[in-house]
């Protein structure tokens, strides 16, 4: 589903090397997470994949169903099936949620060469899909992410990944903030989402998350490479230890 | 030896004497035409204004007062008429004209309209204390020289009185038939106690339109007024509002414009009873040769008014927006909610936003806030949206819409906000890719 090969990226800006050669692959119907300390690269690793500028690629490549991803824009790389939950959820004043949602998905739906969703059907989908997250219809009605609160933007982030149905789904943390029950929510929410054809990469601090939704395999990101990558004890033993014995082994 | 200020008094006087001698003052043998002499004479008192004026200072006056009309190609409407959807009583004006075949019968319950053009015959009129009046106060402090040549010499223009609650909008249509015209339009509009009435503005007019709009709010009366300026390209507008608002009334207009080389839009309003209201707001959208001046002056002489100026302007392609507002709080009026904005949103680095806001207070007890600010599409808003599979150019719109969205606001009718916004779409929509 999604490969990256020996993605080196640094600063547009400034001479700063920020991933040096990262390798990994998720496979279709896989849930991947990435662990690693505060600043090893992990949120740059998800920008550059959706297309954010300021960053330049200087070596490597990264493939969305054998399709090349760093050339595209980000609106085409989400019309072919990738998808960021943000570490940060953007606040736009004056775009109403709803108007958003319906205006990205018949968006991705003509590049892709779909019939637009009716405004009857966006609504039933919406409201079906907001019930399962607990959002309430009035936050629907919001401008996008303006007046939520931190749980509530992750939520939302959900609730857009579970509108457009993308097949490959990058979560940037979108545990940190949500209380215990909004955590099973927007599990559930993910799990929900776990299908065949779908890949998963899960970025994520806590083991907590990953009691919900059980990845396959998990990465350990530390100073822009992976450094080590298992199966689900791996995130157990960094719970238990911290980085330390892994840094260690590293180097 | 002539001082500097004398030659700079000589050219203006010339330049206005140019100007007059290709208008002749219109007899109708009435009340109005000691108010045209009168008016005459304050424009050559002022003299007309030039390039020098501190008031004109980003916006140019010389098209607006040149002795020829710089014709402008008539403009090939895509769209079907503005406002054809409302229920509305019709009054059209061809090319500066009244069009009595196109306009509806002028006669609706809570009203009374009359043609300036036909009213100025008889001796008595009420609308002989109200014609001029507004916009000889509105001359101070700051001088608006085209609106006292409009008191003189409009050839035309409706006096509506309005004595009870209208039902529905009276629709002002302005229509051009040639690439030279000029139209010199002058509106009364009177509302009684407690009467309340909806003026909706439409079309170009002419090449060069010169429009002045007085209206009267009496205690307890609300007047609505949305307009929407041609989307001619070539032509030139030059607009006064002047607003008298008694007890407790509200006034409330708002102005869209897309297009134009040159709109130059006063508003002059002046709360004088207690409790009034007063909003005034507009969005302007320019690409390329766009030049659109809103220059607002709203004094509070009473006590426990509120005012609002909402102005967004939309820039691309080298358009220039200019904003001078102000807001004159005399001395007793206390209680004063005065608010102003004023903001652009630059789509390039080629368009520009002058802007001017002014606050002036005598009272102690007031609550006056003003804001002016320029900017480019929110980056990071932008990526969030191309994210999510919205091409860049949608995004763009969209976040443009969200930007005019406070102005829009200031419109109390739905249906009427929901037609302008479709406008504002479909002219983004016009500019995409
Ligand atoms: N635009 C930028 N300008 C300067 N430094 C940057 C920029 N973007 C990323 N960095 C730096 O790159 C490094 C990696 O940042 P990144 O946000 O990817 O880390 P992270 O692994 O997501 O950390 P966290 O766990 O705290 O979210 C950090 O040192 C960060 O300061
Ligand atoms: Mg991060």
């Amino acid at each position: 589903m999604l490969e990256i090969k020996n993605l080196h990226v640094k600063l547009e800006e400034e001479d700063k090397q920020i991933l040096k050669g990262v390798n990994l692959t998720v496979e279709a119907g896989k849930v991947h997470a990435i662990m690693g300390p505060n600043g090893s690269g992990k949120s740059t690793l998800s920008y550059v994949l959706s297309g954010r500028d300021g960053y330049e690629v200087t070596e490597g490549s990264a493939t969305l169903e054998g399709e090349d991803l760093l050339e595209a824009e980000p609106e085409e790389r989400a019309a072919a099936g990738l998808f960021l939950a943000f570490q940060y959820p953007v606040e736009i004043p004056g775009v109403g949620n709803m108007t958003f949602l319906r205006t990205a998905l018949n968006a991705q739906r003509k590049a892709r060469g779909e019939e637009e969703i009716s405004a009857t059907d966006f609504l039933k989908l919406v409201r079906e899909k907001a019930k399962t997250l607990k959002i309430d219809a009035e936050m629907l009605k919001r401008p996008v992410n303006v007046g939520f609160s931190g749980g509530e933007k992750k939520r939302n982030e959900i609730l857009q990944m579970a509108v457009l149905e993308p097949k490959m789904c990058i979560l940037d943390e979108t545990d940190s903030g949500l209380d215990v029950d909004a955590m099973k929510l927007v599990s559930d929410g993910v799990n929900a989402l776990r299908d065949e054809g779908r890949g998963f990469l899960v970025i994520t601090h806590y083991q907590r998350l990953l009691d919900h939704i059980k990845p396959d395999v998990v990465h350990i990101m530390a100073n822009g490479r992976i450094i080590k990558t298992g199966g689900p004890e791996l995130a157990l033993e960094v719970e238990k230890n911290g980085y330390a014995d892994i840094l260690a082994e590293d180097a | 030896m002539q001082s500097p200020k004398v030659a700079l008094r000589a050219r203006k006087d010339e330049a206005t004497e140019a100007r007059l001698a290709t208008l002749t003052l219109p007899e109708t043998g009435g009340w109005l035409d000691g108010l045209r002499a009168d008016a005459l004479s304050r424009v050559r008192a002022m003299a007309l204004p030039g390039p020098r004026d501190e008031y004109w200072k980003w916006t140019r006056p010389e098209t607006l007062i040149s002795p020829d009309v710089t014709p402008a190609a008539l403009f090939k409407d895509d769209e079907p008429p503005m406002f054809d959807e409302v229920d509305r009583l019709k009054i059209v004006f061809t090319s500066g004209k009244f069009d009595a075949e196109a306009s509806d019968d002028l006669s609706l319950e809570g009203l009374t309209i009359e043609r300036l053009a036909e009213a100025g015959a008889t001796d008595l009129h009420w609308a002989r204390d109200l014609y001029g009046t507004l916009e000889t106060n509105g001359q101070t402090p700051v001088e608006r020289p085209l609106a006292a040549l409009n008191t003189a010499f409009a050839t035309d223009g409706v006096l509506i009185r309005v004595t009870g609650k209208v039902s529905k909008p009276v629709s002002l249509i302005y229509r051009r038939e040639s690439e030279a015209s000029e139209a010199i339009l002058h509106h009364v509009v009177k509302v009684e106690q407690g009467g309340e009435m909806t003026l909706l503005e439409n079309g170009p007019a002419a090449a060069r339109f010169n429009k002045v709009l007085e209206v009267e709010v009496a205690d307890e009366a609300a007047f609505h007024h949305v307009r929407t300026q041609a989307r001619d390209h070539e032509r030139r507008a030059a607009t006064h509002i002047f607003a008298r608002l008694g007890r407790e009334s509200v006034f409330k207009s708002f102005t869209v414009t897309m297009n134009g080389v040159l709109t130059r839009n006063d508003c002059v309003i002046e709360l004088t009873g207690d409790d009034a209201v007063a909003h005034v707001a507009g969005a302007a959208l320019g690409d390329g040769d766009f030049h659109h001046d809103d220059t607002v002056f709203v004094t509070h002489d009473a006590v426990n008014c509120e005012s609002r100026q909402v102005f967004k302007k939309v820039l691309r392609n080298g358009a220039v927006g200019v904003f001078q507002g102000k807001i004159l709080v005399k001395e007793g009026a206390q209680k004063t909610d005065g608010y102003q904005i004023s903001q652009s949103l630059l789509l390039d680095d080629d368009s520009q936003f002058l802007a001017k806001p002014e606050l002036e207070i005598y009272a102690d007890d007031v609550a006056c806030s003003h804001g002016s600010t320029s900017g480019a599409i929110d980056e990071t808003a932008l990526f969030y949206l191309r994210s999510r599979g919205v091409p860049t150019d949608q995004a763009t719109n969209l976040l443009t819409l969200a930007f005019l969205a406070e102005a829009l606001q200031e419109i109390d009718s739905e249906e009427l906000s929901g037609l302008i916004l479709a406008r504002l779409e479909g002219w983004l929509e016009r500019r995409r890719g």
